[in-house]
């Protein structure tokens, strides 16, 4: 029986490795210089995509301004104010919910919520839509990292004199910060890949655009399209593109994890 | 007259002092209500996606009704729209996903945690971890391009004929292979949740204390009885949980899925052939959805996984945070 393990650890880490192996044996077939600096080509022409690696950027952006403040302060709520009140348990439960819920939901939430009324796509609906992804991932991890927090150090605060507010943002904060950057990159790690939630929010664009109000491309819609057409130039760019990403999640997650890392050897 | 000149001052430090209190108390307050504010704007999101969603698809249900759920036409000429072939197709992915990737995923944890050499540990966890967290729409280009042309070319040929003439099973995998298809969705399914269930299974297996495994090994029990009869038995909860977990994530994977699946709305009884699902009709289909009618069909296809993934991911979080609390305490 134990053999069996063996053997499906084995199937399974060499599958994984087989995915990866492709990705990287075509991704960088494609990979030139030109892919960052020129933009998506029409059919059948060669091009890159840098017009969809800077909305891909810019919606990323706004999604963490957004997202960011919003989740470490429902986060602080859940570990310092409200610690042991009962809406904690219950935003705990239904933030873990919305941490798994299929993307493809909050298109269609964010669709119903601002393309409708709104008349068109757009670049900033896109990025809400990316924002109520990053809200769970970041609430969760501060939520964690303050309760790591030793309550010594909260009540030396207290102690001498500074209000409960000051001790969380001198004190707590501080101790937990490498904690919230972390969950702030794994937010932006998953973000990164997201595309069901662009499809019908931000849509997609041949062109450059800086218009937030207008419909923006982004490297996985990108890929999605490219991928799904007859031309070989347009697969080549998808296979180019899905390397990109993978490699700034991984990045990204390593970085992550370094960071806590560090913290634990302390 | 020295009290006074004493007095005088300390009153104003008091004074000082009852402001800057007043102060910090007004403050506090409001960082506390801007937290508070937070946490509860987490509530509204989901509580704004249920509404969004009931109210997108009410046209669809309104007009279609329960039939709806039982239809299996998807005609956007005549405007007829039912949801059983996605519901099915989803179902069945999924399904076929958990029952690959849980047998395998279980194995890779049992593997970590009691049989591979120390110093690999660590780096294989840390590789799984991270290939959990890689985009979907990676494996979505890798099934598309890779994998169902190899399932064309190889597999699908070799299973057809070695079933032609067995009853039931003949059925089952029927050609032409496609390479595309529902079994393609399954297996690209199941390697997208491998990693997910592996790291969740590896957390649970290491909140089995120690002392409990080491009294079994000291009445002689082998590895493999050590995991089977104290290990699994004692994680139980925590495993059903990530199972579920990753059930609730196969259910709504789109990107992976709408490479492979073929957007096909027929129920075939071959797992080869084409077929959709939710979330795939829904990313195929939206944007071209021309008609009120149409697009509420979609949505109310949203509401209907919406439903779905939320009872299964409430029923995970819930075993779970069941042995949480059993190992916290």
């Amino acid at each position: 029986m134990m053999a069996l393990c063996v053997v499906a650890a084995g199937i399974g880490l060499a599958w994984l490795a087989l995915i990866l192996g492709a990705l990287v044996y075509k991704g960088t077939a494609g990979l030139s210089f030109a892919v960052f600096t020129e933009m998506t080509p029409p059919p059948g022409e060669a091009g890159g995509l840098l017009n969809a690696i800077a909305g891909s950027l810019l919606m990323t952006i706004i999604a963490v301004v957004v997202g960011t403040p919003i989740g470490v302060l429902a986060g602080t709520y859940m570990a310092e104010y409200g610690r042991f009140s009962r809406i904690t348990t219950v935003v705990r439960f239904i933030n873990d919910i919305l941490l798994s819920a299929p993307s493809i939901i909050i298109g269609l939430f964010v669709y119903e919520l601002m393309v409708r009324p709104m008349g068109h796509f757009s670049a900033i609906a896109g990025a809400v839509a990316l924002a109520i992804l990053v809200i769970p991932v970041v609430v969760r991890t501060t939520e964690d990292m303050l309760n790591l927090v030793p309550n010594a150090l909260r009540e030396a605060g207290a102690a001498i004199g500074a209000p409960r507010w000051v001790v969380i943002r001198s004190v707590a904060y501080r101790a937990a910060l490498s904690g919230i950057v972390t969950g702030i990159l794994l937010a932006i790690a998953r973000i990164s890949g997201e595309t069901a939630p662009l499809l019908f929010t931000a849509l997609n664009n041949q062109f450059w655009s800086s218009n937030i109000n207008a419909p923006m491309a982004s490297l996985p819609v990108t890929i999605f399209q490219f991928a799904l057409s007859p031309y070989e130039e347009w697969q080549q760019l998808a296979w180019t593109g899905a390397l990109i990403i993978t490699l700034t999640v991984l990045g990204l997650s390593i970085l992550a994890r370094s960071l806590t890392g560090r913290r634990e050897d302390r | 007259m020295t009290i006074a000149s004493d007095a005088m001052p300390s009153s104003a430090a008091a004074r000082a002092r009852d402001a800057t209190v007043r102060r910090f108390a007004l403050t506090d307050a409001i960082f506390r209500g801007l937290t508070r504010a937070s946490a509860i704007l987490v509530l509204v999101i989901l509580g704004g996606v249920a509404i969004s969603l009931f109210a997108g698809s009410w046209q669809a249900l309104s007009s279609f009704g329960f039939s709806f759920l039982t239809t299996e036409s998807w005609n956007p000429v005549t405007e007829k729209f039912g949801a059983l072939a996605p519901i099915y197709g989803t179902l069945v992915t999924a399904a076929i996903a958990i029952l690959i990737a849980v047998p395998i995923g279980i194995g890779i944890a049992i593997f970590l945690t009691e049989l591979c050499p120390r110093p690999l540990r660590r780096p294989i966890g840390i590789a799984v971890e991270l290939l959990a967290g890689i985009p979907s729409i990676i494996y979505g280009i890798w099934g598309l391009f890779v994998f169902a042309p190899f399932l064309q070319t190889t597999i699908q040929p070799f299973i057809i004929n070695i079933f032609h003439g067995v009853p039931g099973l003949s059925s089952l995998f029927a050609g032409p292979p496609y390479g595309i298809g529902l079994l393609t969705s399954a297996l690209i399914l199941a390697i997208m949740v491998l990693p997910f269930i592996t790291s969740i299974t590896k957390d649970v297996f290491d909140t089995v204390p120690a002392v409990l495994k080491e009294s079994a090994y000291g009445i002689g029990c082998t590895t493999w009885e050590v995991t089977r009869r104290v290990v699994i038995p004692y994680t139980r909860i925590g495993i059903m949980g990530g199972v579920m977990l990753g059930l609730g994530r196969a259910l709504g994977e789109t990107m992976a899925v709408t490479f492979v699946i073929g957007n096909a709305h027929r129920i075939s009884a071959s797992l080869f052939a084409p077929g959709t699902t939710i979330s795939a009709t829904i990313a195929n289909e939206f944007t071209e959805a021309d008609g009120d009618l149409y697009t509420s069909s979609l949505v109310a296809l949203g509401l209907i996984l919406f439903v779905i993934t939320f009872l299964i991911l409430a029923a995970a979080r819930y075993m779970l945070m069941r042995i949480d609390a059993r190992t916290g305490a």
